[in-house]
């Protein structure tokens, strides 16, 4: 046709178009992860790779195995449903091997008061004291024992 | 906390998106606005501003070619940024970015450029020596062919391009109000009226950009300024700039009549941290100043010399109040928490990888990109050469 | 306080399982997790919260989240009398060391923990340019951080500002509703460390799960819910000031 007569360089622009659309593809074949588009539009890997981590805290479940006589303590004291590391933080490296990680010692003084020290915003319910007042920075241990924190034992 | 006054969520304190990112649409705003201005004689056949057209197309060249700069620098990534081409998120606006904008570079303006200056590559290939030699032979893609058909040709094609380009250039920077415009979470930027705030600003830039570049190139030049036609260039930035002022307007107006939940936090931070940046630079010194002073050149008869200066400083003050916009825009609505009870600052470095010495430089290479374009496209005809306008196909 | 109770017996054969594999030392999920058996969510039970911090310091223990940036929170309202559009709101480093004392000064006070909410509709993944951040099978908005190219578009579009960008690893992070110990049959660290109660890790499409009858017999809240992000996690007692 005579339209195309003098057409030759836009045929070859389009060529270049044509070779860089082809590349583009033939690359991302390449480049896109495999496991991408399994579930949606994320790499399907990705939640495996993340649920692999190792955990820190070991679960109450996970100390109750051992240590049944504080378990025991616990069940009918105020602190029933206090979980373990929860006091005690992260122990899963102790419960992996308990005879050489042995969990630190606390020190009740500072531990006690993050809960109980009174604030105005706490729950008026809630056991809370004015430490200075309390007890003035004698350790919470001398009087109370913490896994049955409640002195004349047993009352719920 | 330092810089924080009020409660801010906590990782709401440092802001997420720095200057670069007031850049970026600054940029491809500047680009839009140019190819606008370049389609006003193209498309709409308004031939008193023929002399800026080749100009405007290579300003929007230079500063398309630097726009993805800013944004690379500012990914904590950018190694990955490929990941935009190969897994776009449909539901991102976002992830639009990257074939918008290699349609626009490679669809819209290359080949219009190629095309309109196809016959000027083809005579240069042949008439230089050199490696120059070498650039334009590889530009004429292996092609001699100026008869007379052939270049009717590529003026009806480049037609359609500026034609489908017009779209196009809305699209290049009306996404990116749009990515803004679309957060439902940030008050300050969730509105329908923002690509379109920010498209007519980008038009204002553009035109602005332009109209001072061909004074001050033709000034450098020792060439006479084609008055007609920057009048008529000012008079379409000062149309322009009129339907941009008042789109802003009614987005304010709207804003404070409504006093929804945000207003109060977003009042005060208009009156104290953005006071400069928004009352005074970008309404007052860099919309109705320039607003004021092209009107007095639309109603008053006033000499050459008075309107090249007038429309000199309204030009000037248009690019500031449009980056300030932008400023605004990005970094305001940054600075107050999304709980209404608290603001932060913002900390900008100076030369660390998102500061503002990168700004400055981001804004500087696109101008040293435009004079190595001009040196080698010349956008005006060369007196002593067959490359004057006569030999051009007249469109 | 039954409530916590019968969650111990419901993770108790989970956790046996898992306990195997906590013994092994890095453990893959538990080859009995099915990503279609699951909807989690979480309960905050606010009456309970007593803003010791414990559930901000274990998280960060947990999931080695950096200084200055938080995966959970807990903020401290002040709210005097009825201008509950205006309270005096504090998070001194998140809650992390808990809160001082404050002077009595009348009006209501309380704590409000803050995460991610896991949103089934959520804005944060919607915008992400790569599919980097998304919402799993067993709905857990996720962000895979060797794909996420930092562009922060997530952490503008949170309505609740739970996603900050690490500074180590130039990505976006949140809550990951610690998926590496639920997949495992554990709780999350946050809800292991809080010594109320105040919360709970919910898997609503367990009819067994304790969330059921709490959401039947209390009043029930998420935050923002406005932005219809459709958060699945409950705030009990949510006061009408808490932004």
């Amino acid at each position: 046709m005579n339209m195309f007569k003098d057409a030759g360089h836009l045929f070859r622009v389009a060529v270049v178009f044509g070779v860089i659309g082809l590349a583009f593809l033939g690359i991302r074949v390449l480049l896109v992860p495999k496991s991408f588009g399994q579930y949606g539009h994320y790499r399907g890997n990705a939640m495996t790779e993340m649920a692999a981590r190792p955990v820190n805290f070991a679960g109450h479940q996970a100390c109750e195995d051992c240590h049944a006589d504080v378990l025991e303590k616990k069940k009918s004291g105020k602190h029933v449903h206090v979980n373990c590391e929860a006091c005690h933080g992260p122990l899963a490296k102790h419960v992996d091997d308990p005879g050489s990680v042995t969990p630190a010692k606390l020190d009740t003084a500072v531990l006690c008061v993050r809960c109980h020290e009174a604030n105005i915003a706490k729950p008026k319910g809630f056991p809370q004291v004015a430490s200075v007042d309390h007890s003035s920075g004698v350790p919470c241990d001398t009087c109370h024992q913490p896994h049955s924190p409640v002195i004349d034992g047993g009352e719920k | 906390m330092p810089g924080v006054e009020g409660f801010m969520y906590p990782n709401e304190v440092e802001l997420q998106w720095s200057v670069l990112i007031v850049l970026y649409p600054f940029l491809t705003g500047l680009v839009a606005g140019a190819f606008i201005l370049a389609s006003l004689e193209r498309v709409f056949q308004v031939e008193a501003v023929k002399p800026t057209y080749r100009l405007a197309l290579l300003t929007a060249l230079a500063f398309l070619l630097v726009a993805p700069l800013p944004l690379q620098l500012h990914l904590g990534h950018p190694e990955r940024s490929y990941e935009m081409y190969l897994t776009p998120h449909r539901s991102s606006a976002m992830a639009m970015f990257g074939f918008v904008y290699l349609w626009y570079l490679m669809g819209v303006l290359l080949l219009e450029i190629w095309l309109d200056y196809r016959r000027d590559i083809v005579l240069l290939s042949q008439s230089t020596t050199g490696w120059k030699r070498l650039i334009y032979r590889l530009m004429t893609l292996g092609s001699n062919n100026i008869t007379k058909h052939a270049l009717e040709l590529d003026d009806r094609l480049g037609w359609v391009i500026t034609l489908i380009g017009i779209p196009s250039a809305f699209l290049l920077h009306g996404y990116v109000g749009f990515i803004f415009g679309s957060v439902k979470a940030n008050p300050w930027w969730s509105s329908p009226l923002m690509p379109v705030v920010f498209i007519f600003s980008a038009i204002v830039s553009g035109i602005a950009v332009v109209m001072l570049l061909y004074m001050l190139l033709s000034w450098a030049r020792k060439e006479t300024i084609d008055m007609r036609c920057v009048d008529t260039v000012a008079r379409y930035l000062f149309y322009t700039f009129i339907i941009d002022f008042s789109l802003e307007m009614l987005d304010l107006i709207h804003r404070i009549y409504e006093a929804d939940e945000s207003f109060r936090s977003l009042d005060f931070m208009v009156h104290t941290k953005l006071y400069m940046s928004h009352i005074v630079v970008q309404i007052i010194l860099g919309t109705v100043t320039p607003i004021a002073l092209l009107a007095l050149t639309q109603v008053l008869n006033l000499g050459e010399m008075a309107r090249k200066r007038i429309y000199a400083l309204a030009g000037c003050l248009t690019l500031v109040g449009i980056f300030a916009m932008r400023w605004n825009v990005v970094i305001g609505g940054q600075l107050f928490s999304k709980s209404f009870l608290g603001y932060t600052t913002y900390k900008m470095g100076l030369a660390t990888r998102e500061g503002l010495f990168v700004a400055i430089a981001l804004t500087i290479l696109p101008l040293l990109i435009l004079w190595v374009l001009t040196k080698l496209l010349p956008p005006w005809p060369e007196k002593d050469s067959d490359l004057s306008p006569d030999a051009a196909p007249a469109h | 306080m039954s409530i916590t109770r019968r969650h111990m017996l419901l993770i108790l054969p989970a956790a046996a399982i898992a306990w195997k594999y906590v013994l092994a030392g890095a453990p893959d999920a538990a080859p009995n997790y099915k990503m279609s058996e699951h909807w989690w969510g979480m309960l905050i039970d606010l009456p309970n919260c007593i803003g010791c911090g414990n559930c901000v310091r274990a998280c960060q223990v947990e999931n080695d989240v950096p200084d200055e940036y938080f995966r959970t929170w807990v903020e401290r309202y002040h709210v005097s009398d009825y201008d509950i559009e205006n309270p005096q709101v504090d998070s001194p480093d998140g809650g992390k060391k808990g809160f001082p004392s404050g002077k009595a000064e009348g009006g209501k006070n309380f704590f409000v923990p803050k995460l991610c909410n896991h949103c089934a509709d959520s804005p944060c993944t919607q915008v992400c340019p790569v599919g980097a951040t998304f919402i799993s099978p067993d709905g857990v908005v996720l962000v895979d951080k060797t794909y996420c190219l930092g562009c922060r578009y997530c952490v503008q579009a949170c309505p609740y500002g739970c996603r900050f960008i690490n500074p180590k690893t130039s990505t976006a992070e949140k809550c990951t509703l610690c998926y590496h110990r639920i997949t495992k049959g554990l709780t999350t660290a946050c809800c292991e460390a809080c010594p109320t109660g105040a919360r709970q890790l919910a898997d609503l499409k367990n009819p067994n799960d304790p969330i059921h009858e709490f959401l039947k017999t209390h009043d029930v809240q998420v935050l923002k819910p406005y932005m219809a992000t459709h958060a699945k996690v409950f705030y009990n007692d949510l006061d009408g000031s808490v932004r």
